[in-house]
């Protein structure tokens, strides 16, 4: 009985975490036209180069290590080192704002270079697409802030593992999407 | 409270307590509860409120009836608007001034409508046809009625998305319908919302508010379709009964598979082209936007980008999107083709792999809708290249199709009809599909009604015959009814012969050069002598729209009215949504689901006129290997 309840429990989450990743690949799908569409653009010619301000650098870092927190987090989950994921989870959470608000400062010190969102062609992509991606983070903040405060509040719960490793596999995956992103702003197709 | 029901052989729900006739469960957090806890399969209905029932339901069955529902409302009114702007073209001379009593004075002048009431007419009747109707009406409701009952499934993966999914598209329709009451009125840019028209506010009177609703509305009708997609795709690979390997899945389900492929990876595209629009809209951004001077308004600050830009992100969307819409529809027909026949569906490898190549195609045709962009010529031979092997799998489909009925024990059910015209539309709409497939000829015949005609009756028309074969098959397994015979043969003779009326004429129209979207042809000498043809389309076009309210009313009619089915599996059917009880409750099976033992399509097998895929294999019996 109570192998038959995991395999089917096991099952469910394998869909889950199926779905998941279908999900992602739209997300995924999104980022390809957005950036397909600034390639078509720069082949266009008149392209300014882009060169994004120290601010992006630092929210590259910031987001990286939140990868790392959020790695530790879920190891620690699994080890069933309560106070160890609870700290971690949290610095997760907060590397994650510190990213936002990083991400905000870079906008600012693009406007205050004289590359407003309405302005070069170039840096409008910068916006649009940064800004899409910075969407993807908020989502991914508002859950980690519900399973923080119900991690938090309620008994520890080691079944709880595999919805920690949904979050940890969304963080990634929009840490991964940055740094792509960040790379991709500085190349020069044509 | 999300729970994971833990008897072997169930499916599960992970957000809501459902059905179920075992005695334990797990949630997500491993916590085991007693069947006290929960809900019960039968008594589901009885404990829950009428809002949990009917309303925020996460039943597939019921949210498959609620996409039903609204893609008929919206066909009505999407129907309603196609035979208002038929009046003007068919009878220019015609005094419309009822139009201001209906909606506004401000869209009649001189006893005629506007050309904004005009433009708006025909951007929200491809709008709400192609989205609200022929993709969430129709692949809305058949996933989520047929995946879990063919699949041998409880629900959906994730009942909760599944219900979340229905919402934002009701969401989507409260904003769009909404958007009719703007003083500028609903969007009227034409449903392919191209820029620069649809990207700058004071281009006309279309492009305002009714312009930025719209970009909400289908914002939040892509979510809905990717969350019900992401579910429909997730459920059919991980939650299948025992038994049910990938070749015994009925062409159903390997057709609303497809269709959930090609959604998850096209509407995100769009997705992305409607936030660069709304960027250009309400930022300043100059993504499709270069140098333009509107008149009365003045230059625009826009510099560097190119309209053609949003042409190809939206089509890339675009073209699968008509597979989108007319993939369900091949499953459908497969299915209600051999049931109804009596006989195997004829090559049903080879059923799979051509809707399989043609959804790999789908994503690399998309520059055939743009041949006279200024398109480089050898990249256009490039897509001609690619769009007329698309002829190639849709033939294999024909052929086996009408292999399939050949010499069978046909039954003239109303569904069999509406799948036999199905085909014969398919057939007329696709062979025009070559026409236009080639840049010299769609050069000649780019925006002309050659292309209207085309697409209506392919995608269009042929879309509904495949939404109206399934209604009328799976009508007993949705309310335990029948829908009446005698009003489905009114219904398919009416729209058959109406629709060939409508659209025949028009490819001829076409072929002369009459252009699509014009408010009215009369003021052009060389399209005069069309207007007798004009006229015939048009009384085509509003005895087809009364054959479809004879449809609605039927429908509801039936729902209440209509004689009861007695029979569990009333057209003999194989497959496995025919072993649950006549009116299944919410978890489809009272006990085990059902093991599956063959492939969908064994009639006429042995002497035996069907044998159900729940059937052991006999000894001696040869299986059906794909």
């Amino acid at each position: 009985m109570v192998g038959a309840m995991n395999n089917e429990r096991e099952r469910q989450i394998f869909a889950q975490r199926f779905g998941l990743f279908i999900g992602l690949a739209t997300i995924v799908m999104l980022f390809v036209a957005m950036t397909s569409a600034l390639i078509v653009r720069q082949g266009a010619g008149n392209w300014v180069n882009i060169n994004l301000p120290y601010q992006f650098w630092i929210s590259t870092a910031i987001i990286l290590l939140s990868s790392v927190t959020m790695f530790i987090s879920k190891k620690a989950h699994k080890q069933m080192e309560v106070q160890r994921f609870r700290i971690f989870f949290w610095a997760t959470f907060i590397l994650g704002v510190a990213f936002i608000i990083n991400q905000w400062l870079g906008y600012f010190a693009l406007a205050k270079s004289g590359f407003y969102i309405n302005g070069i062609n170039s840096y409008q992509y910068v916006y649009v697409i940064s800004m899409t991606h910075l969407a993807h983070v908020g989502v991914g903040l508002l859950i980690l802030l519900y399973t923080g405060i119900k991690t938090s509040v309620q008994k520890f719960n080691p079944n709880y593992h595999h919805i920690i490793g949904f979050i940890s596999v969304y963080w990634h995956f929009v840490d991964l999407l940055w740094i792509f992103l960040f790379i991709f702003f500085q190349l020069k197709f044509f | 409270m999300e729970t994971t029901e833990t008897h072997h052989g169930h499916a599960h729900s992970n957000t809501g307590a459902y059905i179920t006739d075992h005695v334990h469960y797990q949630d997500v957090e491993g916590v085991i509860r007693s069947e006290e806890d929960h809900g019960h399969h039968d008594s589901d209905r009885n404990k829950k409120n009428f809002i949990h029932t009917w309303i925020f339901s996460q039943d597939h069955k019921i949210i498959g009836k609620q996409f039903l529902i609204t893609g008929i409302i919206w066909a009505i009114v999407g129907g309603a608007f196609s035979n208002i702007f038929r009046m003007q073209l068919g009878f220019p001379d015609t005094n419309m001034s009822w139009i201001g009593n209906v909606f506004g004075d401000r869209w009649v002048e001189n006893g005629h409508m506007t050309n904004d009431f005009y433009n708006m007419l025909i951007t929200m009747h491809g709008t709400i046809l192609v989205f609200f109707v022929l993709t969430a009406g129709l692949s809305g409701t058949f996933a989520n009625i047929l995946i879990p009952l063919q699949c041998g499934a409880r629900d959906m993966a994730s009942p909760f998305l599944n219900m979340l999914s229905y919402w934002f598209f009701f969401m989507a329709s409260i904003v769009m319908a909404a958007s009719f009451f703007l003083p500028t009125g609903a969007a009227g840019v034409s449903w392919v919302f191209y820029p620069p028209l649809s990207a700058i506010r004071d281009a006309s009177l279309g492009s305002k508010g009714g312009a930025d609703m719209w970009l909400i509305s289908m914002s939040l009708f892509i979510f809905s379709s990717l969350l019900g997609g992401l579910n429909y795709i997730t459920t059919i690979l991980n939650l299948r009964t025992k038994g049910m390997s990938m070749a015994k899945l009925p062409l159903t389900i390997w057709a609303l598979l497809i269709t959930a492929i090609l959604g998850v990876l096209s509407f995100p595209v769009l997705l992305g082209a409607a936030i660069l629009l709304i960027f250009d809209r309400t930022l300043g951004t100059s993504f499709y936007l270069d140098k333009i001077y509107i008149e009365n308004v003045g230059a625009q600050p826009h510099e560097g980008g190119n309209p053609i830009l949003y042409q190809h992100l939206f089509w890339f969307l675009g073209h699968p999107e008509v597979y989108i819409v007319i993939m369900p529809a091949f499953g459908m027909v497969s299915e209600i083709l051999s049931v109804n026949s009596r006989k195997p569906i004829f090559g049903y490898r080879a059923m799979v792999l051509s809707m399989l190549a043609i959804a790999a195609l789908a994503f690399f045709v998309w520059a055939h809708h743009m041949f006279v962009t200024g398109l480089n010529p050898f990249v256009g031979s490039v897509f001609v290249f690619l769009t007329l092997l698309i002829a190639i799998p849709s033939a294999i489909k024909v052929f086996n199709w009408l292999t399939t009925i050949w010499k069978g024990n046909i039954k003239y059910t109303p569904a069999m009809l509406f799948a036999i015209g199905f085909v014969s539309l398919f057939i007329s709409g696709g062979l025009t599909g070559i026409f236009l497939g080639n840049s010299s000829i769609d050069i000649q015949l780019h925006d002309t009604y050659f292309v209207v005609a085309h697409f209506h009756i392919v995608m269009g028309i042929g879309a509904f015959f495949g939404m109206f074969a399934g209604v009328y098959h799976w009508f007993p397994k949705m309310y335990g009814k029948f829908m009446n015979r005698t009003m489905g043969f009114i219904h398919f003779w009416l729209t058959f012969a109406g629709a060939y009326a409508i659209f025949w004429p028009m490819h001829y129209q076409g072929l002369a050069g009459v252009p699509r979207r014009y408010p009215s042809h009369a003021g052009y000498e060389s399209f005069n002598k069309f207007g007798e043809l004009s006229e015939f389309i048009t009384i085509a076009a509003l005895v087809v729209f009364a054959a479809q309210l004879l449809f609605v009313f039927n429908f509801f009619y039936s729902i209440f009215r209509g004689k009861i089915c007695h029979e569990q599996n009333p057209w003999k059917s194989n497959t496995i949504e025919w072993t649950t009880p006549i009116k299944p409750g919410h978890g489809n099976w009272e006990g085990e689901i059902p093991t599956v033992h063959r492939w969908p399509y064994d009639y006429g097998k042995d002497g035996q006129d069907f044998i159900p895929q729940t059937m052991p294999i006999q000894p001696g019996e040869s299986a059906h290997h794909v």
